[in-house]
């Protein structure tokens, strides 16, 4: 770390002159392009509510770690994330419901569990405020360090298995025509999805982390004519609204994930616009 | 499911048998007792009314359903390995705004490079020659969504016939083309076949183009209930009960 904040002091960047700047920096250098690159698949694959339901389970697992006196309960929070996840899936499969009514019974549960578990015998719900709104600014060297490897991971994964997600979120039948099994690689995608949400929650806020998953994607998708443009532009474009809107909540006093995210909707808006025409 | 490859009794020319095959589904009996031979080379149209089971037996020789009964696959100079099957998929769409064209789709289903990486030039090189088959080299740089049906439908057939097969199989595949389509896609398979020398089964309710192109018609309705040349099946007295009873097809 200290390494980037000799960097940042280079940088004839005012607001880079306080080291928790830095931190917010490098945590968004780090999350940007893990959001971007995720964001593809969760458009193409139409999970953009099942995202927003592992989000809120996220917060239920962090009401369990608590509960159990836990200082981080965000390891408790993975695992929940990750059970919802699987469970989810299990019923799906097995299930004549549609997945958004699926998403609705999953997701209302598990925020009316971590309502429930906050609130136990009278508690003040106050204390989880900071994982509704989310605080980059307090992002840790251990939680950069932690992103990393995630990021490191999830483009390992992703140049592995991203041809067959892709080819099974556009087709499943010629997917398994093809003997393409999609069972793994979707699964495992949803773990990481759970991973990366609940990792972030703290730093960008539960009722944020979706749109970052969602946006980024969305808006390439407004102008990429392959999948090449449509991964790079949601990248770049998570990239640009990243620190666009860190040094907006810098000098607006803000909340650097809601400023991100409005970011990214003006980015969507503006290739929403330019969307015509495109062949 | 029951493999394996067979040699005699159609003196080395048969390429694909089926013998008693049935399929339950549930309590849903969908196919029982159905025999057919397809032979090395050949165009076997299979027909039937709606809910006849037809796309179910498709999905049995893939090995896609469970089924009793056998299916046995034979191949000249191939006896050693399992024979490569294509598939056609029954009406394929694809979202018009995902940013997926001709060539990723391609990448997807045959390279390890990842796509989004952009295309090799080797690969880009080896989906212009698929593409050559079906007559669609311009099509590479479209995206799929954007297709019409017999472009579509062309672009899975270069697909299905890379690696190319002993066998392939279509369902459906004259769904969502147009007329001038169609006569332009059944040429290019009867092309396919005599130049690559392989065997096509493919479901069909475009009766009119059985005679010019298929060389065995079967009549399915849960079993096979006629089969034969396109004048023996359709001038067949099943086929008039089926068809009328069904109030066409």
């Amino acid at each position: 770390m200290d390494v980037w904040y000799l960097f940042c002091r280079l940088l004839p960047i005012e607001m880079l002159r306080w080291d928790f700047m830095c931190n917010a920096l490098l945590g968004v250098l780090l999350m940007a392009p893990l959001f971007g690159l995720m964001s593809t698949m969760v458009v193409t694959g139409r999970m953009s509510f099942f995202s927003d339901a592992l989000g809120h389970s996220a917060f239920t697992g962090i009401a369990i770690g608590s509960l159990f006196g836990l200082a981080s309960p965000t390891w408790v929070a993975v695992l929940f994330s990750l059970a919802f996840a699987l469970l989810f899936s299990f019923v799906r499969s097995r299930s004549d419901h549609t997945a958004d009514t699926l998403i609705g019974v999953f997701s209302s549960t598990a925020v009316a569990l971590g309502i429930f578990i906050s609130t136990l015998g009278g508690s003040s719900f106050t204390k989880y405020n900071k994982y509704l709104i989310g605080d980059i600014l307090s992002i840790a060297p251990g939680e950069i360090g932690m992103l990393a490897l995630v990021l490191a991971a999830v483009l390992v994964f992703w140049v592995f298995f991203s041809n067959r997600l892709t080819l099974t979120a556009i087709h499943p039948q010629l997917a398994s025509s093809r003997g393409i099994p999609g069972g793994l690689s979707q699964t495992l995608f949803t773990a990481a999805i759970a991973v990366v949400v609940t990792l972030t929650i703290s730093s960008v806020g539960l009722m944020i982390v979706n749109s970052l998953l969602v946006l980024p994607g969305a808006a390439a998708r407004n102008v990429a004519r392959n999948l090449k443009q449509y991964h790079l532009l949601s990248v770049l474009f998570a990239l640009a609204a990243g620190i666009a809107g860190l040094v907006i909540s810098y000098y607006c006093g803000s909340s650097a994930g809601a400023a991100i995210s409005l970011v990214m909707a003006a980015v969507f808006a503006v290739t929403f616009c330019f969307r015509k025409g495109r062949k | 499911m029951k493999l394996f490859f067979h040699g005699g009794g159609c003196g080395d020319s048969c390429c694909l048998r089926v013998q008693d095959l049935s399929v339950k589904i549930g309590s849903d009996q969908i196919l029982s007792g159905v025999d057919l031979h397809v032979h090395c080379g050949q165009l076997v149209a299979l027909i039937g009314p709606n809910g006849a089971g037809k796309s179910t037996f498709l999905k049995a020789i893939l090995g896609q359903v469970d089924h009793d009964g056998v299916i046995a696959f034979s191949s000249p100079g191939q006896r050693d390995r399992r024979p490569r099957i294509g598939y056609v998929p029954q009406s394929p769409t694809f979202d018009p705004g995902d940013p997926v064209t001709v060539a990723d789709l391609f990448a997807c289903c045959m390279s390890k490079r990842p796509a989004f990486l952009g295309l090799s030039k080797a690969m880009r090189k080896t989906v212009l020659a698929c593409l050559e088959r079906v007559h669609g080299e311009d099509l590479i740089d479209q995206r799929v969504g954007t297709l019409s049906g017999g472009e579509l439908q062309r672009v899975l057939l270069a697909l299905a016939l890379e690696p190319l097969p002993n066998i392939l199989i279509l369902d459906e595949p004259l769904s969502g083309v147009d007329v001038e389509g169609i006569g332009m896609l059944m040429d290019m398979l009867d092309e396919i076949r005599k130049t690559y020398d392989l065997s096509i089964l493919m479901t069909t309710h475009y009766l009119s183009t059985l005679e010019k192109y298929a060389d065995q018609v079967v009549l399915i309705d849960h079993t096979v209930l006629a089969q034969g040349t396109p004048s023996e099946v359709l001038s067949s007295l099943a086929f008039a009960q089926v068809f009328h009873r069904k109030g066409g097809v």
